[in-house]
């Protein structure tokens, strides 16, 4: 396997090769050729990292083509009416880890069981990402693609000009160990920061990152929705609102064109990111800000995003599906995917991987991103997740936090306004 | 068979009167026939969905198990009345869709006036009139935020030229209600014009020559001869648009990129299709969907019975 990582990491970009002796099954199949479709949202990576070019040229007689739509909010809705109409599907579909846990609750009969696949080995992944696609009988109807755990990304001129330190191991110690310590350094840069230019981009981002580190968040372990109630929530939800009320942020909504532009323009001097957002920043802030930006350890570990993949049990070909869906979180791919895109694997046997442990990012001054992700991947507290997690933290950032981060609404009223959207969306 | 039935249909009725009665069935079955592919249509593409969707409305059901719905009466209905974010969207819907609607109508009125002197290149201005109504509303609802954008859109830029300070277009509730607006009445106007100006056409030309003998101005032969040649046209325009701004959906969808269907950070410009769509597809409860769907058809079916009655009684009154 490790040989075909290699093989694949060497011409992945050439055009397809007949497999050389030894790699996968050079005789095609009895069977005639089957063509695989995979379901994604947004820029997945799975392709654009040639990981379907390397399993074509493994598997002569399976083709595959790839569906993709760029918005999740428009994905998800489609995803579930196919799948309660048992038509229209991919034979391999992605499941955001937001809605992972709605899947697994009210679609597991339209879903095939991935536990015994070819090639899947349980202990091959993080623990947590396993449970959560797990069924309480015990089915796993989903396989880790990426998790997201978190860093600070911040701009080494800015922070100079502010008078903190740039060194990413001096940033990290800044922090550690606490988000109120990330504010105090926003004082600081405050301070004497360069004209027109904030310590972070966002509230909503500095609460999303905090709640990502909490062992309990909007779910408790028995499903039931507390995050009216729950403490650490709150405390998030405070130290953003501070963040905005200090006036430390550069007021913008992530994902935005805005949000891209502030990247382009230098607007903020740091942003919580995790590891797929490095991509991302590189592709916005493009090659004015090269060089400039560095990555250092988040105040505390957590994890913000990640996917899955599912195979529909009403597809044609789903053992193929399976096989596929196998061998797109193996180890070996997921470090790929990795290395070519910087979705960091759920795939704990990939972290020892040279691709993963030794990666370095150019455009983040050769920071050692393997090793920084890893660690914080490592330490990640095992919350449970609730069926409507994604749109809960929808409402908190995009209506709640928001407001008093461009409104100046006062964060008490902001708070109530998010609980009443929440309860709405929930119909409580 | 096929080709017989619409050869009868073209005969002129004299030729039909004096064939002897041999098929009567069929010979009164071919319209039927004929304008059958529309009602079949219209069947399967609007009545059934209609039908289908005030079915659903009665029920609790879920997106993510359609199959699995529960009898809930009158619930979603009933509990419309004590939804403010429902009412939130009726509003902002009433209040863009003024913004909207008046001073488009008015402004098309004033655009068809000028597209009917005789100027040089008419043909021009009339397809430039109608140039915004053929662009998609996705890509002039991009171009409108861009240019409504809080830090570096060109109409805070221009503001800033002429000395005011910089407006929030996404957040603030009435400057976000105005951008909205502004992209219906940037799309519509040319359109509504267009239709003024055929209806001013048909016009005849004998009452403006009454009118100057008799000494009226042009703005009295406007008021008096152009305007109430123009009330089937105002109706019409009248009429279309109110349906439009009930259903306003994609321009508010797309100001933000950010939003989506919650129509801004404080729901300051969810419009009732935009809460519709949050309902049934963000939220996922169809039921509460479907029910809001019915909603606004009522209210649309309420309100303009509610101009028949007031427009009957004037009528009557003046009789």
């Amino acid at each position: 396997m490790l040989a075909a990582a290699a093989l694949l990491a060497g011409c992945a970009t050439d055009p397809p090769v007949p497999p050389a002796p030894g790699a996968g099954s050079p005789v095609p199949t009895a069977g005639r050729p089957v063509t695989l479709t995979v379901g994604v949202y947004g820029t997945f990576g799975m392709k654009e990292a040639g990981l379907y070019d390397a399993y074509m040229r493994l598997h002569p007689d399976v083709a595959i083509r790839q569906t993709s739509l760029s918005r999740t909010d428009v994905y998800y809705p489609q995803l579930l009416t196919h799948l309660t109409a048992g038509a229209g599907l991919a034979d391999v579909q992605a499941v955001e880890v937001g809605n992972i846990a709605e899947v697994v609750g009210t679609q597991a009969g339209r879903l095939a069981d991935l536990a015994h696949a070819p090639g899947v080995r349980r202990e091959d992944f993080l623990p947590w990402k396993w449970a959560q696609a797990r069924t309480a009988d015990g089915r796993v109807l989903g396989l880790g693609t990426d998790i997201g755990p978190l860093a600070v990304c911040y701009r080494k001129d800015l922070f100079a000009a502010a008078g903190l330190p740039t060194d990413r191991e001096e940033v990290g110690r800044l922090w550690a160990g606490d988000w109120r310590k990330y504010l105090a350094a926003g004082r600081r840069f405050a301070a004497r920061a360069p004209g027109g230019t904030a310590f972070t981009d966002s509230a909503s981002g500095v609460m999303a990152a905090v709640v990502s580190g909490a062992p309990l968040r909007y779910y408790d372990a028995a499903g039931r929705l507390v995050v009216a109630a729950n403490p650490a929530v709150r405390a998030a939800w405070d130290l953003g609102a501070a963040f905005a009320r200090d006036g430390l942020t550069a007021r913008l909504q992530q994902f935005t064109p805005d949000w891209d532009r502030g990247f382009a323009h230098g607007r903020f001097a740091s942003v919580t990111c995790p590891a797929w957002m490095l991509g991302y920043i590189q592709d916005k802030a493009g090659p004015a800000g090269a060089g400039k930006w560095d990555v250092a350890r988040a105040p505390r570990p957590g994890n913000w995003g990640g996917s899955f993949l599912v195979v529909p049990s009403a597809g044609p070909r789903v053992a193929e599906a399976a096989a596929l869906a196998a061998w797109l979180t193996a180890p070996e791919q997921q470090a790929v995917l990795f290395e070519r895109r910087g979705s960091f694997p759920s795939a704990r046997a990939a972290f020892a991987l040279p691709a993963v442990a030794d990666a370095r990012h150019p455009y983040f001054g050769d920071a050692p991103v393997g090793r920084i992700y890893s660690a914080a991947a490592r330490e990640v507290p095992v919350a449970p997740v609730g069926p409507k997690d994604g749109l809960v933290n929808q409402i908190l950032s995009d209506t709640g936090m928001l407001q008093v981060d461009q409104t100046g609404r006062a964060p008490e009223s902001a708070w109530r306004a998010a609980m009443k959207a929440i309860d709405n969306a929930l119909d409580r | 068979m096929t080709e017989e039935t619409a050869r009868r249909a073209l005969v002129p009725v004299a030729a039909e009167r004096v064939r002897p009665r041999g098929r009567p069935l069929r010979s009164r079955a071919a319209p039927y026939a004929l304008v059958a592919p529309f009602f079949l249509l219209f069947a399967a593409f609007g009545l059934f969905p209609l039908a289908a969707t005030a079915w659903l409305s009665f029920f609790r059901v879920d997106l993510t198990a359609p199959e699995a719905r529960q009898w809930a009466g009158a619930h979603n209905y009933a509990r419309l009345l004590g939804d403010e974010f429902f009412w939130n969207a009726l509003s902002n819907t009433v209040l863009i869709g003024l913004l909207a609607t008046v001073p488009q109508l008015l402004l098309a009125l004033g655009v068809a006036h000028l597209l009917a002197a005789r100027l040089r290149g008419r043909l021009f201005f009339r397809v430039a009139a109608l140039a915004p109504y053929a662009t998609s509303v996705a890509a002039a609802t991009l171009v409108f935020a861009l240019f409504y954008g809080r830090d570096q859109g060109m109409v805070n830029w221009a503001l800033g030229v002429v000395g005011l300070s910089p407006v929030d277009w996404q957040n603030g509730p009435w400057a976000s209600k105005f951008a909205v607006a502004s992209i219906v009445l940037w799309r519509w106007t040319g359109y509504n014009a267009l239709i003024y100006l055929a209806a001013m056409g048909t016009v005849p030309p004998e009452l403006y020559e009454a009118a100057a003998l008799d000494g009226a101005g042009r703005w009295r032969r406007f008021w008096h001869v152009t305007l109430p040649g123009l009330r089937p046209a105002l109706a019409f325009t009248g009429a279309v648009s109110a349906i439009g701004a009930v259903q306003l959906f994609g321009e508010p969808l797309l100001f933000s990129s950010g939003a989506g269907a919650s129509g801004g950070a404080d729901h300051q410009y969810q419009t009732l299709g935009l809460y519709l769509y949050e309902q049934g597809w963000v939220n996922l409860h169809l039921g509460r969907a479907a029910a809001l769907a019915w909603a606004m058809l009522l209210l649309l079916v309420a309100g303009f019975g509610l101009v028949r009655l007031v427009r009957g009684g004037r009528g009557r009154g003046a009789r």
